[in-house]
């Protein structure tokens, strides 16, 4: 028995020290919605990214004597359309190669909706954690939060656009001036609500037992945001993470829809159904492969916040 | 085929509609109720002479008229006067130099005062008030005093014979206004009268009830117009902003608006649009040119505010003449014409396309010659460098910021242009801007297209009436936008040949018409083939579109396309 007892503990033991994160993936893989936008976001970034090494078609490239070609498939029911093996997704009305300009334009809507989701939710985190930790900066912070949670985001845009154009322009050519004030915009104005959340779930902690031990041994702020609060505010901020990715890339979108955004030769998604809303009865599928990028995209990252927002609540998880 | 189906449509609605004038359209004044009109560049000011966009310009001629105007085929049509002055009925001076016109006795103000000669007088010392930057400055330039002689009569004197004396106070750029609402509003406090410039009483056949910047205007009938049996609608919504396409929809497709403006859209979306059945799009060919325009200055951020843009600080490579004509015979016309316009444009090199007797036989520019542009380009000692970008010894690179309005024909015209002066080893990025703040003509904006911050832009202008003296004496030396005239005024080139100024001087003062053509002509060359600051692409036939129950449209290619909204009526069910 003894013998026994000895072979169990050490099996125990060893269940218990399962990597937690291991425990979350197990979790998430039971949402099928979660899991499928999982797939399908490495789907769009590989498709992205990788895409144009594979189709080294430039986007830009003008072929007028091949314009208007529709999509291979629309051959199954209208046998004279002009199509071409070479242009599976078809050419616009000045014969640009349409799946070159989805790639190009995933890669700029996709950088921008994470690069803004990480500046805003690096920026909502740090807030939230310094009001809900120092109640002295608290009424401060908040009332600051108040303040940003006020300023509407296309005015703001515009009245930036028109301030920091010219120099961001010079100092890093328009692309990447452009690309980085809508950045910003979009990253500074969305980081309210991560800070918010934040903000509550420490405050709660703070008077959490754990917390009081860790404190009446002498540990300092810095090591107790870091050690004991952030892991624990981890999910809300991670859902909120999510969540973001798929406000930023919208707010890109409906930026460039309204031609405001980046130069007319540099397609994004957004930019791409713009550009072609004219032709939207004659050529369905110039708006409907932006549109079903931008729609798929952004349903499959908010299944994954959904599923993650399970996937790390202990409860639950069923620990 | 589609495309001139539904023009052919057009055409014989316009055939028809006098018939069915004839056949009893007439009756009470606002017997049929409400009209909407689409111009998707909103209104911003209802005075035409602080602002230079079309859109405002139009929607103030609802409101306010000039002494005459223009019809459908260029010709003089007395409003506001009694009838046209000439020579032969003494009107106009023997020696040219002065204009004599009387006011029709009955009419009346909006509000129920009678218009007089002072309020002639007064619409000329308003617009060349000191420090005001006048946007219809080009109209009055030749005036040197306006004087009233009766209490219904005015005479305009001229700085010397005045062969075309129909500028001032003619066509839709130029109406009168009233000089008791007006009194406080001279020189620089012009824009600070909001209520007078977001309301003017005027004699047209509607009043303003209800403005709302950018957005839309409402107005009503005048109860006080001339015809008492006119306009046949109670009131107008004039709609601002969308798009030429959402607008053409409302119209063709879903007949949620009578009259859209300015169709510019490729032929075949409007094609498709007439085929939705609620209305025809109408076109005629005036003076429209499409042009790409070379800033002769520098537009650079690095320039100091106050000089950039402007005289004091010539352009680094557009001051080069070959530069420009390189930039210009890299274009392929006719290609722009057939993704564009189709066959509401065709492909010119003339600023002045129309009446005939003012068309150069200018064609050089027609065909695209990619080595010549070349060959130009290294005589000017721009040499290519290993990025495909010209650069010459003193490393001025050959790289263009190239703007324009926000709109697809255009967007496609730019993607083009791009492509082929990538071709000459020139680089270009491309900006868009929104079209009501490109022609907003907002001093405070640095993206008007007067402001030029940019090396070349694109846009189309015209001239209303049949006389271009008016046009071309917008380049003139002293007609810059610059600071000091809060960017108001038409040499948005900043082109400034002191010869051209001798030569322009020399047309106003010729009155015989085939040497004016000639000068005229000459003028247009030394803008266009010559140097190549204006750089014209394509001319453009107006398309507008009007639903089918709208009844009376006459598309106007040389005044106001709403000129005749007065005899607009409702075709019953």
């Amino acid at each position: 028995m003894t013998e026994q007892t000895a072979q169990t503990v050490p099996t125990a033991s060893a269940e218990k020290q399962r990597n937690q994160w291991l425990d979350v993936w197990d979790q998430f893989k039971t949402h099928k919605g979660a899991v499928f936008g999982l797939f399908f976001l490495i789907f769009i970034t590989l498709f992205c990214l990788a895409g144009p090494w594979i189709w080294n078609i430039d986007p830009g490239d003008l072929d007028i004597r091949n314009k208007d070609v529709r999509p291979i498939y629309t051959v199954i029911w209208d046998s004279n359309a002009k199509v071409s093996w070479a242009r599976p997704m078809g050419t616009d009305n000045l014969g640009r190669d349409i799946m070159a300009n989805i790639m190009q334009g995933g890669r700029i809507s996709l950088a921008v909706g994470w690069t803004a989701m990480i500046l805003a939710i690096v920026i909502g985190t740090a807030i939230g954690v310094t009001a809900g930790y120092f109640r002295r900066l608290d009424g401060l912070l908040m009332r600051f939060t108040d303040l940003v949670l006020a300023l509407p985001l296309l005015p703001l845009l515009l009245v930036m656009m028109l301030l920091f154009r010219d120099p961001l322009r010079a100092a890093f050519g328009p692309e990447q001036g452009i690309f980085i004030l809508i950045v910003t915009g979009i990253g500074i104005t969305s980081w309210m609500q991560t800070a918010r959340i934040v903000r509550g779930d420490v405050m709660a902690l703070k008077e959490r037992e754990f917390v009081l031990a860790a404190r009446s041994i002498g540990t300092p702020a810095r090591r107790m945001i870091t050690r004991h609060l952030l892991p624990n505010v981890l999910s809300p901020i991670m859902v909120s993470a999510t969540l973001g990715l798929a406000t930023a890339i919208i707010t890109e979108s409906a930026l460039s829809f309204l031609g405001l955004g980046f130069p007319s030769d540099f397609p994004t998604w957004g930019k791409i159904l713009f550009d072609n809303v004219d032709r939207m009865t004659a050529f369905p599928e110039r708006v409907i492969w932006p549109g079903l990028a931008i729609s798929l995209t952004v349903l499959s990252v908010n299944y994954i916040g959904d599923g993650l927002r399970d996937a790390l609540d202990p409860r639950i998880r069923g620990l | 085929m589609k495309l001139k189906t539904a023009l052919l449509g057009a055409v014989a609605s316009l055939a028809f509609a006098p018939m069915a004038i004839a056949d009893g359209h007439e009756g009470e004044r606002g017997r049929d109720g409400n009209v909407n009109i689409i111009y998707w560049q909103a209104v911003s000011t209802l005075n035409p002479y602080l602002s230079g966009g079309t859109k405002d310009i139009e929607a103030a001629s609802l409101v306010i008229e000039p002494l005459a105007r223009y019809d459908e085929n260029g010709n003089m049509v007395p409003y506001l006067a009694v009838e046209i002055p000439t020579v032969a009925n003494g009107g106009v001076s023997e020696d040219l130099t002065s204009i004599t016109w009387k006011i029709k006795p009955d009419v009346m103000w909006s509000d129920g005062t009678a218009v007089t000669a002072r309020d002639v007088q007064f619409t000329w010392q308003y617009c060349t008030a000191e420090g005001g930057g006048c946007a219809q400055g080009a109209k009055f330039a030749n005036v040197t005093n306006v004087e009233i002689i009766d209490d219904k009569t005015v005479k305009t004197t001229f700085d010397g014979p005045a062969p075309n004396p129909y500028q001032a106070f003619v066509g839709h750029e130029s109406p009168i206004i009233q000089a008791a609402q007006f009194a406080e509003c001279l020189g620089p406090r012009a824009p600070e009268c909001t209520d007078a410039n977001f309301g003017p009483i005027g004699t047209g056949p509607f009043t303003v009830t209800d403005f709302r910047v950018n957005d839309v205007v409402q107005f009503a009938a005048n109860e006080n117009y001339r015809d008492p049996n006119k306009p046949a609608f109670a009131t107008v919504t004039f709609k601002g902003g969308g798009d030429a396409t959402a607008a053409g929809r409302a119209v063709m497709e879903t007949g949620e608006f009578d009259y859209a403006w300015n169709m510019q859209l490729a032929p075949d979306v409007i094609a498709a649009m007439a085929e939705g059945g609620q209305g025809v799009p109408v076109s005629a060919f005036g003076t429209l040119v499409e042009r790409l325009e070379m800033n002769l200055t520098n537009p650079s951020p690095d320039v100091p505010e106050g000089e950039r843009s402007t005289s004091a600080a010539p352009h680094p490579f557009l001051t080069d003449a070959r530069v420009r004509e390189a930039l210009s015979i890299a274009i392929d016309r006719e290609l722009l014409v057939e993704v564009g316009y189709g066959q509401a444009g065709r492909a010119t090199c003339n600023l002045v396309p129309a009446p005939a007797i003012y068309a150069s036989d200018n064609t050089a520019c027609l065909t695209q010659d990619i080595d010549r542009a070349n060959a130009l380009l290294d005589e000017a000692g721009y040499m290519m460098g290993s990025d495909g970008v010209r650069v010459n010894d003193e490393g001025v690179r050959l790289s263009i910021l190239y703007q324009t309005s926000t709109n697809a024909v255009r967007q496609d015209f730019q993607a083009l242009i791009k492509e082929w002066w990538s071709e000459i080893g020139v680089e270009t990025e491309l900006r868009n801007i929104d079209a009501s703040v490109f022609f907003g003509g907002d001093p405070g904006s640095p993206d008007t297209f007067q402001r030029f911050y940019a090396d070349v832009e694109m846009y189309a202008n015209n001239f209303p009436g049949t006389d271009p003296q008016a046009y071309l004496g917008a380049y003139l030396c002293d007609k810059m936008p610059n600071p000091e005239t809060q960017w108001q005024g038409e040499n948005i080139n900043r082109f400034c040949d002191p010869a051209y100024d001798a030569l322009w001087a020399e047309l106003a003062a010729t009155a015989d018409l085939d040497e004016r053509g000639r000068i005229g002509q000459q003028l247009n060359d030394m803008l266009t083939k010559d140097s190549n600051v204006i750089v014209p692409l394509v001319d453009r036939g107006r398309v507008s579109a009007h639903a089918n129950s709208l009844g009376g449209v006459v598309l106007n290619t040389w005044d106001s396309e709403l000129w005749n909204i007065a005899d607009w009526y409702r075709i019953g069910e």
